[in-house]
């Protein structure tokens, strides 16, 4: 899950984290009074609200050095349709701005904590290259990138900040703000689950303080059970309103933007399902894993979700019973076709448990299904029936 | 032979009385695996599917001699549970729980450093594993399988359940089959359990399936171009999975351009392994390699 912007620095307010005053706005009056509030002469930073980086890149992102200009940029930014490198081409639409007080920056770094699969560890990723996107630093410039591996069960150690401190040029007060960040994002990292924080950038001042400008938070989704402080921060309007719909019913669904609707019990199936439509020719509309636990009310919703795609000619049906039975599947389909007045080719393949019985509730049933006997012979039938 | 289970194993079920934990401890029984018992505590003393139920996994170690357990507790407490089996001594602890959070995993697998090999974890978020025709520890149906000479292992338990039905319709049938699950974070790794078969004599070959997110496949390609002397088959779920989307799994994710369908294809092909693009050809292709 992830959180805005003024959300993750307001939960790191709360970790002893130096970050510039800011106000959360929805007008532009509200954001010149915001700026207003800085001082007559402080400079401002309107910055848009939207779950995805690159914001600067798309325009999102405005210095303003008069209140009447924070008004003007904010007037600009709100409402509109941003588009980053993360966003997809038809963008976000902003609903709100952190106003945020400028800084007088000496120079910027980037830092960020991470689970790390590899090592089991926290992994600390820091470079002096600050306001660049890493994944590009470490392409061009990997020799600037500094890591350290934190081991949970030891917790964050004297001498992993000292290396990094040195590694990065970091002395005297420096050395010791540098301390205080990494360990009030580390105590962060810990106390609210987070698979992810992202400083960049981390500036330092011309008056020598270490500041957070801009940062980023993802929380591990299996943990939000036990902080339900973060789960009242998600933004449902940041999210994909048929995902979440599916969420719901303990579906796992992902939209993509192809036309062949895929209904899949297992996460591996699911994805192998989507890459065998592929290459028969065709292209999937979403992934869609009905889990271990489904019953007939469960697979009826599935097939809602699919077909409020627009984008859907055609649904394939590729199930493996295990736990799952093929007869409780053949029911759901059943259920639904008759319910939802299905008008698209449906390709069914059952396999596994209670397979003939499935076969036989489908052949009964009188819908129009074609029915496959393997996974490609199910693609291709598919594939072929929404040409 | 086969690997990681068989004729001796003695297992019992943490959550052996929840319907999920008591449905397929009877199923696992049925199929012929050895269950001792199982573990919830507050019930000890009782009895379900005609074994004991114990209070703590030390008393099952201790008075039915458990060496492997399965667990199904749910997520808020599996770890203790794991921990609490590691602690016990158990040999083999496979978890089947979906949904662990990611920092009790890393508190979990630092326990299992700690215990010096002792323990082994399978999963979490896994099917489990099964011996065709001696033992089965999980939740993928016996039936499908067949006793034979193919190892399988794999993140995902339903391609597993596909690769298993496409070997035992064309004859073909398994030494072993290894869920090890799809979460970012997991007990045994693909190297583990390369190196299990490689060593068993009743193995001449493995399948071994993999999907987006993370690098263990790309690990496992370098370990089996400098170790393994038995045909591998490669198969990766996700080709057409877009970036930044987790697809079902907690640890199937693209991130930062890591972790892709094509870099893992990419690296199994430069490592001698039989790569497969379509899910529906595993069992074609593992024929076409044995011959």
């Amino acid at each position: 899950m992830n959180v805005h912007e003024y959300q993750a620095k307001d939960l790191l307010a709360k970790f002893g984290l130096n970050i510039p005053k800011g106000k959360l706005c929805h007008t532009a009056t509200e954001a010149e009074w915001a700026a207003r509030s800085f001082g007559p002469e402080a400079l401002s930073v309107v910055k848009a609200q939207i779950h995805a980086g690159g914001r600067g890149k798309g325009g999102g992102v405005k210095l303003a050095r008069t209140p009447e200009e924070a008004h003007d940029w904010a007037q600009k930014i709100l409402g509109m349709q941003l588009i980053t490198p993360q966003t997809g081409h038809q963008g976000k639409k902003v609903h709100k701005v952190l106003v945020a007080q400028g800084s007088d920056i000496a120079k910027e770094y980037y830092l960020s904590l991470v689970v790390n699969r590899e090592t089991d560890a926290i992994g600390v990723m820091a470079s002096t290259e600050g306001g660049m996107d890493i994944e590009e630093v470490a392409e061009k410039h990997p020799e600037k990138i500094v890591t350290a591996n934190i081991d949970p069960t030891v917790g964050l150690m004297p001498f992993t900040v000292r290396t990094m401190s040195a590694r990065l040029g970091f002395t005297g007060p420096l050395a010791k703000e540098f301390d205080k960040t990494i360990r009030g994002l580390f105590n962060a990292f810990m106390a609210y689950d987070c698979s992810m924080i992202e400083i960049n950038p981390l500036a330092i001042t011309k008056d020598g303080q270490m500041q957070i400008l801009d940062c980023k938070m993802a929380f591990d989704e299996n943990a939000l059970f036990r902080h339900p402080e973060i789960q009242d921060l998600r933004d449902y309007e940041e999210e994909d309103a048929r995902e979440l719909e599916a969420s719901k019913f303990g579906l796992s669904y992902v939209s993509l933007e192809g036309n062949i609707g895929c209904l899949v019990n297992g996460a591996g199936l699911a994805m192998a399902t989507m890459d065998i439509i592929k290459q028969k020719g065709g292209q999937p509309a979403n992934f869609l894993d009905v889990g271990g636990g489904a019953n007939q009310e469960t697979v009826t919703q599935a097939f809602r979700i699919i077909l409020k795609d627009a984008a859907v000619r055609g649904i394939f049906v590729n199930i493996f019973g295990g736990i799952m039975k093929c007869d409780v599947i053949a029911n759901g389909i059943v259920a639904a076709a008759k319910e939802l007045g299905l008008k698209v080719p449906l390709v069914v393949r059952l396999e596994g448990t209670n397979v003939e019985l499935g076969k036989k509730i489908l052949g009964d049933s009188n819908l129009n299904i074609i029915a496959a006997n393997s996974m490609s012979d199910g693609a291709e039938k598919i594939v072929h029936a929404v040409r | 032979m086969s690997i990681l289970v068989g004729k001796n194993t003695r297992l019992i079920c943490q959550g052996i009385t929840g319907s999920a934990g008591h449905f397929h401890s009877e199923k696992c029984a049925e199929y012929g695996t050895n269950l001792v018992g199982g573990v919830t505590p507050g019930k000890g003393g009782t009895k379900t599917l005609d074994r004991p139920i114990f209070n703590t996994v030390y008393e099952a170690r201790k008075e039915v001699g458990a060496n492997a357990t399965m667990i199904f507790v749910p997520p808020p407490f599996a770890a203790d549970a794991i921990l609490e089996a590691i602690d016990a001594g158990i040999e083999l602890i496979v978890a089947i729980t979906e949904g662990i959070p990611v920092l009790d995993m890393l508190r979990v697998k630092k326990a299992l450093g700690h215990a010096n090999g002792q323990s082994r974890l399978i999963g979490p978020n896994c099917p489990g594993v099964i011996t065709p025709g001696a033992c089965k520890i999980g939740i993928m149906p016996g039936h499908i399988h067949k006793p034979g000479r193919v190892g399988v292992v794999s993140k995902s338990g339903t391609l597993t359940y596909e690769a298993v039905g496409q070997l035992t319709a064309l004859g073909i049938g398994q030494s072993s089959c290894v869920g090890i699950g799809g979460d970012p974070l997991h007990g045994t790794s693909f190297i583990d359990v390369l190196d299990l078969f490689n060593k068993d004599p009743d193995t001449d070959a493995v399948i071994m399936i993999g999907e987006i997110g993370g690098t263990s496949e790309i690990q496992a390609s370098e370990w089996i171009k400098a170790n393994m002397q038995k045909p591998v088959v490669g198969f990766v779920a996700g080709q057409t999975a877009p970036k930044g989307k987790r697809m079902g799994h907690a640890g199937a994710i693209i991130s930062g351009g890591k972790g892709t369908a094509a870099e893992k294809y990419e690296a199994m092909k430069n490592c001698g392994i039989h790569t497969v693009l379509s899910a529906g050809e595993i069992g074609e292709t593992l024929k076409r390699v044995l011959r």
